[in-house]
């Protein structure tokens, strides 16, 4: 099964199994990682799944739609790999995929 | 003292309560945790039931919160279909309805609320639903065909979901609003008025001003609802959605303290101090807005959740975050940050006609109360800082749809 990273603000790193077609937020939701709110449970409406991309895996995690774009545009702490982790869905191509939590999600 | 650590319990597995046993183990609570629930699931998301679910979309798997192997990894007791009947707080234990009793160390009561009931006749007959447990929605499911008509009183969130969903499932819907417009208590005049010939549009039948005087039925079972004007609407099944009424009863008997909910503060602590109350269930501090009110959402029941497992844990309480909701109609995306209390001045920006707006609600001193955005997600993020900072922003400028938001906002 792929393999994702999670890095919490505090540098806790923790490593899952994901299985393919699920969210990189659902993941962590289903995991108990710290970080990643999800208060809308992935309806691209909250901005709570905020995750940094690590720079080598950007390209193949597609870029954020519309929706997603704009309401990360607002993000206090939003950086050029910001992405809203409910919009990345998982895939073989993704195994070993790295992110970053940030500080807070509200 | 008894030997054996009793833990935390955690009365009522909804949102609620399956997050904040999550967070009880995120910030390092190691004793015991059980989550006692009524409904025979695991904690699920409510918000699909009305639209993704009663399409169909949706399978068991999307709507539970989290998986099974969860609760066993991270040692979360679960004792599911199963009713607390008492609190005996001098003792710590709860009565559950199978006659035994389950000792706490603490407690926290994610109760839920419970849909108003209609309180007049026919209400009992078959075929009158509400929409609360995904039991409800399955309910609900099975009368949403095409060739069907639901009646739907109440035109709030969940009747005017529904109805969305009824017209995609090729099913009739009208419906049925005491008030001069759908949402009277909850969104503004223009956000009503958009919606109202929306919906109107995707054939959705709206007698506004009604007020209902009985459901009628044939047999035992429901088959029109009668207006105390004298109009009849003959139907195959109705939905009552006026509202929900907290479920507070467990808490009063023992007597903590409660009115229009348990009362709890910004640490969802109850006057007990062994016990915390979280979500719907609850009465709460609204900082930003300087008063006290139940805030029914997903969003409110997380931050309650947060809220006690820090207390518990001994973290600092999280920082208050502004109310906010969704919704999904159509292709319309509702998202609303704030609550408008007193509002002296709606903004409004955008063009309704073009299907993406926002209204703005400032305060007499032109502080931003809420945002009401429609396939606007800008303007709803934009809003809900502006809300947080409690922002005074001059109308015209928000008005003005070439006056970047990041700029007001940022």
């Amino acid at each position: 099964m792929p393999q994702v990273t999670y890095i919490e603000h505090s540098g806790t790193e923790h490593r899952i199994e994901l299985e393919a077609g699920k969210s990189v937020m659902q993941g962590a939701i289903d995991n108990g990682i710290p970080g990643i709110d999800a208060d809308c449970g992935g309806e691209c409406a909250c901005a709570t799944c905020h995750v940094y991309v690590d720079e080598a895996w950007l390209a193949k995690c597609g870029t954020a739609g519309e929706q997603e774009a704009s309401m990360l545009s607002f993000a206090a702490t939003a950086e050029p790999n910001s992405r809203l982790s409910c919009q990345i869905t998982m895939s073989p191509e993704l195994d070993g995929l790295v992110v970053r939590m940030p500080e807070a999600q509200h | 003292m008894s030997q054996e650590e009793a833990g935390i319990v955690i009365a009522g597995a909804g949102h609620a309560g399956g997050s904040a046993a999550a967070f009880l183990r995120q910030y390092g609570w190691k004793g015991p945790i059980t989550l006692v629930g009524e409904e025979p699931l695991l904690p699920y998301q409510r918000p699909p039931l009305s639209k993704a679910w009663l399409k169909r979309e949706a399978t068991a798997d999307n709507l539970a919160l989290r998986p099974e192997r969860f609760y066993t990894q991270q040692r979360i007791a679960t004792r599911l279909g199963m009713r607390v009947t008492a609190i005996d707080r001098d003792a710590r234990r709860l009565a559950l309805a199978d006659g035994t009793s389950l000792p706490y160390d603490r407690l926290i009561l994610a109760t839920g609320a419970s849909p108003r009931r209609l309180g007049l006749p026919g209400e009992t007959l078959r075929g009158v639903l509400a929409l609360r447990s995904a039991a409800d929605a399955d309910a609900l499911a099975a009368v949403l065909a095409p060739g069907h008509r639901i009646a739907i009183i109440g035109g709030g969130y969940i009747g005017l979901e529904v109805a969305a969903s009824a017209r995609a499932l090729g099913a009739s819907a009208v419906v049925i609003e005491r008030e001069a417009r759908v949402l009277a208590r909850v969104a503004g005049h223009a956000l009503s008025a958009f919606l109202e010939s929306r919906h109107r549009a995707e054939g959705v039948e709206l007698l506004l001003e009604a007020a209902v005087e009985a459901i009628e039925g044939e047999a035992g079972a429901a088959t029109a609802v009668r207006l105390i004007d004298g109009r009849r609407i003959p139907c195959d099944a109705v939905l009552v959605g006026i509202g929900a009424v907290p479920n507070d009863a467990l808490a009063v008997a023992c007597g903590l303290e409660a009115g229009g909910g348990i009362t709890v503060d910004l640490a969802a602590r109850t006057s007990d101090p062994l016990i915390h109350a979280i979500g719907d269930c609850t009465r709460r501090p609204l900082p930003l807005y300087g008063r006290e009110a139940r805030l029914e959402s997903v969003p409110n029941a997380i931050e309650q959740a947060k809220q006690a497992a820090a207390d518990i844990c001994g973290r600092p309480a999280p920082i208050p975050e502004v109310p906010w909701f969704w919704s999904d109609q159509y292709d319309l995306r509702l998202q609303i940050a704030g609550l408008a209390f007193d509002p002296a001045e709606a903004i409004l920006r955008g063009e309704p006609e073009s299907g993406s707006f926002a209204v703005f609600h400032l305060a007499a001193d032109q502080r931003v109360l809420a945002v009401e955005a429609v396939n606007a997600p800008a303007e709803f993020m934009a809003g809900r800082i502006l809300v947080s900072k409690q922002r005074q922003v001059a109308p015209h400028l928000l008005r003005d749809a070439a006056m970047p938001l990041k700029d007001l906002a940022i």
